[in-house]
């Protein structure tokens, strides 16, 4: 049939126009880690901000935030602009701005070899990395995952899970190991171009065939009080906090957007992103998720993956532009696993291979390595998701907190002189192991008193780092003036 | 010191902008304001506040806490 032919043909479009965009890339790239890696720190203020914001959101501006605004109210609307457009915003400082300084004077490509110089400590390095690997496969995974289902559904079943999830791995594959960060930066900005404007578009379209926002906001208030009312049902403050506190620090350790703080160009294009960050979580997020909550009002039902979006596009809007966003959606899927993957493969060749295994690697062995990684990564990953029944939601969240376990031992050993390897290793490693009991066993209890164990553990980490630091003296080859005296100038 | 009083000030910026980018005092009200929930109206205002300030952090005290001196920690 007619859309089937356009969606595939959307999604085929998609998938020509990064590839030519790759080799573009391909060839101004230096044959470095550092130029793979980091473009050579030359990303300007547009390209850092769509390329962090589109590895960041991704799918979840089109599935998975629009479903739980359907599911329980549009309260996540806020929940999203306090994590992205606040908190995160002012780690992007906190964080983001030391990380820059420090890996400018320094050439740190990983946050790992940050710590692990620091503290002159190989295990500390191997475990941040090995921490990070761990749930970045679960990410990636879940990006094949879904867009596998997305290409099952979209084709009817012509092309069967397994072979739309291998399809979109070989050609990330592909892609990644060509281009690196410069390729993946330049479509990241088309894609977040493109992203931001289907969701105007399909805002005003609904809002428009379906009779003005007042009439959309009183349908779902009948279909719905609680939805119209600030808070209930699942949104209570200790939720709405635990959330968005957890997340955003687990986005600051997430390792493709970690790895941005160290890309800018110049403190200019920082400063610059900062300010535009709370406008654009507003611009794409309102709309997105208002949708879903107004669905709702409008008896629209999830489609047989849950996805509450594409009906009500079907429902309001002609065909091919339903596709159109679809096949956006996936193009996003394939955007932010690729810059995971280049992430995972830095981690791995950086943190693990050359410390571990070769030390005296040449930059271009190095360089190979990185390449062999992406493969060996993106193998394991869809080996693993070719085996799973798991929610695309669920393990996003349980991902991104799992990095936040990281943040606040980070965040001291950044800021507080007085830190030591075994208060990192204490803070990080317990932590990490408190985080992993609550979420995967009955061992550690998953809330308390609504806060979620999310949050505790960060606390935990908190508290460790700086309580074993104090009690254990700094050893003799930590160089704690690496972090110091640092000046953009 | 200039530079620890900024820290302090900018500090409590921060602290301030994340408190209330959701309207706690509005908590289970339900009242809308030109077709959307009021509370919605609320965010989005402060969402742009929150990026005014930010520009006006970047333009004035950019490096605050972060550049310069070598503590003595």
């Amino acid at each position: 049939m007619a859309d089937l032919g356009l969606q595939v043909g959307i999604v085929v479009g998609y998938l020509l126009v990064a590839l030519a965009v790759g080799l573009v890339a391909y060839r101004l790239t230096e044959r470095s880690a550092e130029d793979y890696y980091l473009a050579s720190r030359t990303i300007g203020t547009v390209v850092l901000l769509f390329t962090t914001f589109a590895t960041l959101l991704s799918a979840f501006t089109f599935f998975g935030g629009p479903n739980l605004a359907f599911a329980a109210g549009p309260e996540w609307i806020l929940v999203m602009g306090l994590m992205d457009g606040v908190i995160f915003g002012i780690l992007w400082y906190v964080m983001g701005y030391k990380q820059w300084l420090i890996g400018r004077e320094h050439g740190y490509v990983t946050v790992g070899e940050m710590l692990g110089d620091r503290f002159n400590s190989r295990s500390l390095r191997g475990l941040v990395a090995a921490i990070s690997l761990f749930w970045l496969l679960q990410y990636v995974m879940l990006q094949q995952v879904g867009a596998g289902r997305a290409l099952e559904s979209l084709t009817e079943g012509a092309i069967p899970y397994w072979a739309g999830a291998t399809l979109i791995t070989v050609f990330m594959i592909g892609y990644v190991v060509l281009a690196g960060m410069r390729g993946v930066a330049w479509t990241d900005t088309l894609q977040g171009l493109f992203m931001l404007g289907l969701v105007w578009v399909a805002f005003a379209w609904v809002v428009l065939s379906a009779g003005g926002p007042g009439e959309l906001t009183a349908a779902m208030g009948e279909a719905n009080s609680e939805f119209l009312a600030l808070g209930g049902g699942l949104y209570s403050p200790q939720y709405m906090l635990s959330m968005a506190i957890a997340i955003a620090f687990g986005v600051a350790m997430f390792p493709q957007i970690n790895q941005r703080f160290f890309v800018a160009r110049s403190q200019r294009v920082l400063k610059r992103t900062l300010a535009l960050w709370p406008v654009l979580v507003i611009l794409l997020f309102v709309p997105a998720f208002i949708l879903g909550a107004w669905a709702t009002g409008l008896g629209v039902v999830p489609n047989a993956e849950g996805n509450i979006l594409p009906p009500l596009l079907n429902a309001y809007t002609p065909t091919w532009f339903a596709a159109l966003v679809v096949a956006g959606a996936m193009a996003a899927m394939m955007s932010s696993s690729d810059s995971m993957l280049l992430s995972g493969s830095s981690y791995l060749t950086r943190d693990l291979y050359r410390p571990f295994v070769d030390p005296d690697a040449s930059d271009r062995r190095e360089d190979f390595v990185a390449r062999l990684a992406v493969v060996a990564f993106a193998l394991i990953a869809l080996a693993m998701s070719l085996g799973t029944e798991l929610t695309l939601i669920e393990i996003g969240a349980t991902a991104f907190k799992g990095y936040a376990q990281l943040t606040p031992p980070v965040l001291v050993a950044l800021y507080w002189p007085g830190a030591t390897r075994a208060g990192m290793l204490a803070g990080i490693g317990l932590s990490q192991a408190f985080y992993l009991l609550a979420t995967f066993t009955n061992v550690v209890s998953a809330t308390y008193w609504g806060w979620q164990a999310g949050l505790v553990g960060m606390g935990i980490g908190l508290i460790l780092t700086v309580g074993v630091s104090l009690v254990t003296t700094a050893s003799q080859d930590a160089d704690r003036s690496l972090f110091e005296g640092l000046n953009a100038d | 010191m200039g530079d620890a009083r900024a820290t302090w000030f900018w500090g409590a910026v921060a602290l301030l902008l994340s408190s209330l980018a959701i309207p706690w005092f509005l908590w289970g009200s339900d009242a809308v304001v030109a077709g959307l929930p009021l509370w919605l109206w609320w965010h989005v205002g402060w969402m742009c506040l929150t990026a005014i300030v930010f520009y006006a952090f970047t333009r004035r005290a950019w490096g605050v806490g972060i550049e310069g001196g070598v503590s003595d920690g």
